[in-house]
């Protein structure tokens, strides 16, 4: 000890205060300053999304109509890749090199040291020849994704399609979508996305300062499997779609066919239509801009969009009605002499003298005298004003679904049109209006607008003589097999069976008895009984819609379907023949008309564009002859 | 026999558990600094936490052969032990391995031995001996001289490698010179030259000069104004105008790049997490993401994956801080604290001034290298690259501590005796 021994004081001191200033300062680091805990987790955590594969979607029998195939997303870690042979490596993938360059400084622009997308959804054919290459290009890996096929190009319209979500879709899910995420664009694909979706597996991974994954944080608690979507069963009958298709092939126009006793939807054909693996891939893009622009439509859902007057068709509903109202029995009988006159000067003219004829044969000719005077009595002798008797018409019309939507599990369906009283009542400036100011009602043309889904339910209302199930496209979801509630409810329509009897006799005449309008022998299926309604369908822009609905067998209907080939003339001669077509082809599996007419059916063209030639060169003459037909279809040949 | 029971009956056994308990410490930091499960076994000779084990025990033979020692040895051959030192230097300096950027490794087998390590140890015996010379006046002018020279030969051998850490260790012994009687205001002058260090480089030069040109006007206004005084605050006005022009002249040119961004980031001029500013980030975030309790023993994610520079060596601190949160870094500081003020405490109740001398050079020595780790892991002072005593993982580290600790125990362990 000497004397400076109270300095040991002053250096323990220092090593207190220093100690000290080191705490205060951990302290605030540690416990205080939180930004750092956030950092730390910034630093070494990395969500790893693990996509679910897309649910599948089968047919009624549990054939495929969508599934997954897998493709190859090329990668690029752009500081990884050395020199290397580029000419050759944009033949195995099938770029040019100014395209190559492009994304290549794409990919450096967006990271030199993570990797990013080079080329998107390379095919397994070119991924092939390109693997055993993959190890001399350095910095380029592959991932694995899937995208969506179609191993019969059938259903577009019903299946829809999926493609990378918009920004209102991110906002819509709030968050659940990422940019780049896939979702259902239009059809089944839509209107099932959650359940085809599946849910997507979360990885917390950790990586290190090089960022190499380091394994799972918190040994995996976090972590979320990828469940894979949910199988769907269809409604739909493949072979009978892929027919349908045919059938409607160069035409335009809509086949629906129901199930009757479920109301399970069995053919669903919208034409023209595309092949929906159009929509999938690296020409996607393209293809779309091309699908929207065609002046087709393709892209038109035909049966759920498309909203026609019914035309003769209508007849049915009112045949039905009417004696649910008293006002027709099936011996009522009115004279035709060409026409139903009304008002002081109102003629609406009929397609020919029928003479007098009862319920059953007006149905059976269509005739369109006996519903004028139907009609009529509905709304004008109804016992109360007109306008209420309108109004009570339009209400019994509207429970068969006319006019409102069939809520169809699909997306953007139209509800058609039913017009109310007010419409008139507007239209004349006055509720003293009565049947003559509406009587093309009778006839099912005016203000109608009925979707040919809308017509297969009235269809399969009267096959089932009542009531009907509501149509639906996917009759069962997933493994379990689950069948939504609302489509095994029936519907009725509140006229009594005993009513359809005589409407379902007219309608087998109409098809099977000399006299019937689509009585002709490529319309009757051998040994089986068609019941069905033509309809002819005036429309102000250019040639006659041809309509037809019906169902078959009689008893026991399996099917129900209509059919609208746009500006083709008669319904019984293209509508009719191809329902029956389909008819035969889903209860026999085979359609035993000759060969050759079914054939002239899938091959004639009756698109616009072939009309134009002939309406340049008959301008003069309209009453198209023969002749003219026959250079219509060498054109056609020439088309095709 | 009776002897040796004396021997280890006299031992500062509080200080010997303080020691074990650092060592221990670091060893399992050092494991999970570096956990690999591929290799989970701490006792695995290929990694860094098996050869650590293999370090400790190896310094625990070191320290019972000092303890079995005369302890007269230390005093007697104190300018071997130098000499020594100084060639092993001078040799680093000529067959010494390169490892990032400092030639301060002489490779021997599969170890290698860092001459600098052993400078510490050498200096402070060398300084104690000198010291304790009879009759020895610090403010004489020769003496100080001598001081000088002793500190300044090493330093200026470990600058040349150039391991600016290790040399600046050698000035934390002004602590001694203070103790055995250099004046006091040697050590308010550093204090000042550092603060005006700083202060020069955040500050424009001009209005530095007018604050202390200012401080010195205050003083003299409210003190008696004797001509002692006048004169004192003359000098230092201008010698720390002069400082303030060669503070800019050093930090230009005597700085390397690497060191004035170090400072630059401290002093928050230089704002580049990603750059310049990376290893003090990664390691603040490995120490702040710890919280109050910590992640938990092999649980770190900053320090074992990599985000934190030599994170078993000189951040060996970020561990601590990361797995065991505030309450470790807490535990740890208490302990350094507590084996400091038992250093110091030893050093007092010794009677030979060499005894004691050496005992202040030792807790100079920790405190100077606790201090600026740790500070530098948590962005108080500029990250300088030497080792937490005990918990680096290091052979030559620790076992220059365990030689430097373990002498001042065998002298403690005889202070009844005169040397």
């Amino acid at each position: 000890m000497n004397s400076f021994f109270q300095r040991r004081f002053v250096i323990q001191g220092i090593f207190i205060v220093v100690a000290l200033v080191l705490l205060l300062r951990l302290f605030y680091i540690q416990v205080i300053d939180k930004s750092y805990f956030l950092s730390a987790n910034n630093n070494v955590l990395r969500k790893v999304i693990i996509y679910p594969a897309r649910g599948i979607i089968l047919d009624r029998e549990g054939k495929i109509l969508v599934q997954n195939e897998p493709v190859y997303d090329l990668l690029v870690t752009p500081n990884e890749v050395k020199p290397f042979d580029t000419l050759e490596f944009c033949r195995l993938i099938g770029i040019d090199k100014a395209g190559f360059h492009k994304r290549f400084d794409k990919a450096r622009n967006y990271s030199p040291y993570r990797s990013s997308v080079f080329e998107k959804q390379i095919s397994a054919r070119t991924f092939a020849t390109f693997q055993e290459r993959l190890f001399e290009f350095p910095g380029f890996y592959v991932q694995n994704r899937s995208v969506r096929r179609y191993p019969d190009s059938i259903a577009a319209q019903f299946l829809g399609y999926i493609g990378e979500v918009n920004d209102k879709d991110i906002e819509k899910s709030k968050g659940f979508y990422r940019p780049g995420d896939y979702i259902g664009k239009t059809g089944v694909e839509k209107s099932y996305e959650e359940l085809l979706r599946g849910q997507r597996g979360v990885l917390n991974l950790m990586v290190d300062a090089f960022n190499r994954p380091k394994g799972h944080y918190a040994d995996g608690k976090y972590d979320t499997l990828a469940v894979a979507g949910d199988k769907l069963i269809s409604s739909l009958d493949r072979d009978l779609q892929k027919f349908g298709e045919k059938l409607m092939n160069n035409k335009i126009g809509s086949i629906v066919a129901i199930e009757p006793a479920t109301g399970e939807i069995l053919a669903f054909v919208s034409s023209p239509t595309y092949d929906p693996n159009m929509m999938v891939g690296r020409q996607r893009s393209k293809n779309s801009v091309q699908l929207y622009k065609d002046p087709l439509k393709p892209m038109f859902i035909r049966p759920i969009q498309a909203e026609y007057p019914p035309g003769s068709i209508f007849k049915v509903i009112n045949a039905l009605i009417a004696q649910q109202f008293g006002q027709a029995k099936p011996e009522t009988r009115y004279f035709c002499g060409g026409g139903y006159r009304f008002g002081r000067r109102g003629l609406m003219r009929c397609t020919h003298v029928h003479g007098s004829v009862d319920l059953a044969q007006s149905l059976q000719y269509s005739c369109n005298t006996y519903y004028g005077y139907v009609y009529s009595n509905m709304i004008d002798r109804s016992g109360m004003r007109p306008v209420n008797g309108y109004k009570r018409w339009r209400e019994a019309v509207a429970k068969f679904n006319v006019g409102s939507r069939l809520d169809i599990d699909l997306p953007n369906e139209r509800k058609g049109l039913l017009p109310t009283d007010e419409l008139y009542t507007k239209r004349w400036k006055s509720d003293k209006w009565g049947s003559g100011f509406n009587i093309s009602l009778s006839i099912g043309q005016g203000e109608l607008g009925i979707t040919p889904l809308q017509m297969a339910n009235v269809a399969a209302t009267v096959a089932n003589r009542g009531f009907f199930y509501k149509p639906h496209l996917i009759k069962a979801i997933g493994e379990k097999k689950v069948i939504k509630k609302e489509y095994t409810q029936k519907n009725h329509t509140g006229i009594d069976a005993k009513y359809y009897d005589i409407v379902v006799e007219g309608m087998s005449r109409a098809v099977n008895q000399p006299g019937g309008t689509a009585n002709f022998a490529v319309n009757m299926i051998p040994g089986i009984e068609l019941c069905g309604k033509t309809g002819t369908v005036q429309n102000p822009h250019g040639k006659d819609h041809s309509v037809f609905f019906g169902f078959a067998p009689r008893n026991n209907p399996k099917i129900a379907i209509a059919v609208v080939v746009e500006n083709a003339g008669f319904g019984s001669s293209w509508a009719a023949p191809i329902a029956s077509f389909m008819a035969e082809k889903y209860i026999r599996d085979t359609v035993t008309r000759p060969r050759a007419v079914v054939d002239y059916f899938l091959t004639k063209n009756l698109l616009p564009g072939q009309d134009k030639p002939k309406i340049k060169i008959s301008a003069k003459a309209d009453s198209a002859g023969s002749k003219k037909k026959d250079t219509v279809s060498s054109a056609n040949t020439k088309a095709n | 026999m009776n002897n040796q029971r004396s021997l280890f009956f006299n031992v500062d056994w509080i200080t010997i558990l303080l020691y074990l308990l650092l060592c221990i410490i670091g060893w399992f930091n050092i494991h999970a600094a570096v956990y690999d499960p591929a290799n989970p076994s701490i006792l695995d000779m290929d990694t860094n936490y098996g050869k650590q084990f293999f370090f400790i025990l190896s310094a625990l033979v070191l320290g019972i052969v000092i303890l079995l020692m005369d302890s007269k040895f230390f005093s007697a051959v104190s300018p071997v032990f130098y000499g020594v030192t100084l060639l092993l230097l001078i040799l680093v300096l000529i067959v010494g391995r390169n490892v990032g950027g400092n030639q301060a490794w002489i490779p021997i087998g599969s170890f290698r031995l860092q001459p600098s390590e052993f400078a510490k140890f050498s200096t402070c015996l060398l300084l104690a001996k000198y010291l304790s010379s009879i009759n020895m006046k610090l403010n004489d002018l020769q003496t100080l001289v001598v001081c000088a020279i002793i500190l300044l030969i090493p330093m200026g051998l470990i600058m040349l490698q150039p391991d600016t850490g290790s040399a600046l260790t050698f000035t934390s012994l002004v602590f001694v010179l203070y103790r055995e009687g250099l004046s006091g205001y040697f050590l308010v002058i550093g204090a000042l030259m550092i603060i005006l260090f700083i202060l020069s480089l955040l500050i424009n030069q001009a209005l530095l000069i007018g604050l202390v040109l200012l401080v010195a006007g205050l003083i003299l206004y409210f003190s008696r104004r004797t001509k002692a005084l006048i004169t004192t605050l003359a000098i230092g006005v201008l010698v720390s105008i002069a400082f303030i022009f060669s503070v800019d002249f050093a930090y230009n040119s005597v700085l390397q790049s690497h060191q004035r961004n170090r400072i630059d980031v401290i002093l928050g001029k230089i704002d580049d997490p990603r750059g310049q500013g990376y290893n003090l980030n990664q390691s603040k975030i490995a120490i702040g993401s710890g919280g109050l309790w910590g992640k938990g023993y092999l649980q770190g994610t900053q320090t074992k994956y990599d985000f934190v520079p030599e994170q078993s060596t000189d951040f060996i601190f970020c561990t601590v801080g990361e797995e065991w949160g505030f309450i470790g870094s807490l535990v740890v500081i208490g302990l350094y604290l507590t084996l400091l003020i038992r250093i110091v405490n030893i050093a007092e109740r010794q009677r030979s001034p060499f005894s004691r001398i050496y005992g202040y050079g030792v807790a100079s020595i920790i405190f100077f290298h606790f201090f600026i780790n740790i500070g530098m892991t948590i962005g108080l002072v500029p990250v300088i690259g030497i080792p937490l005593p005990f918990l680096s993982y290091g052979g030559s580290s620790l076992w220059s501590f365990t030689i430097l600790l373990f002498i001042l125990l065998k002298l403690d362990s005889n202070r009844m005796g005169i040397i």
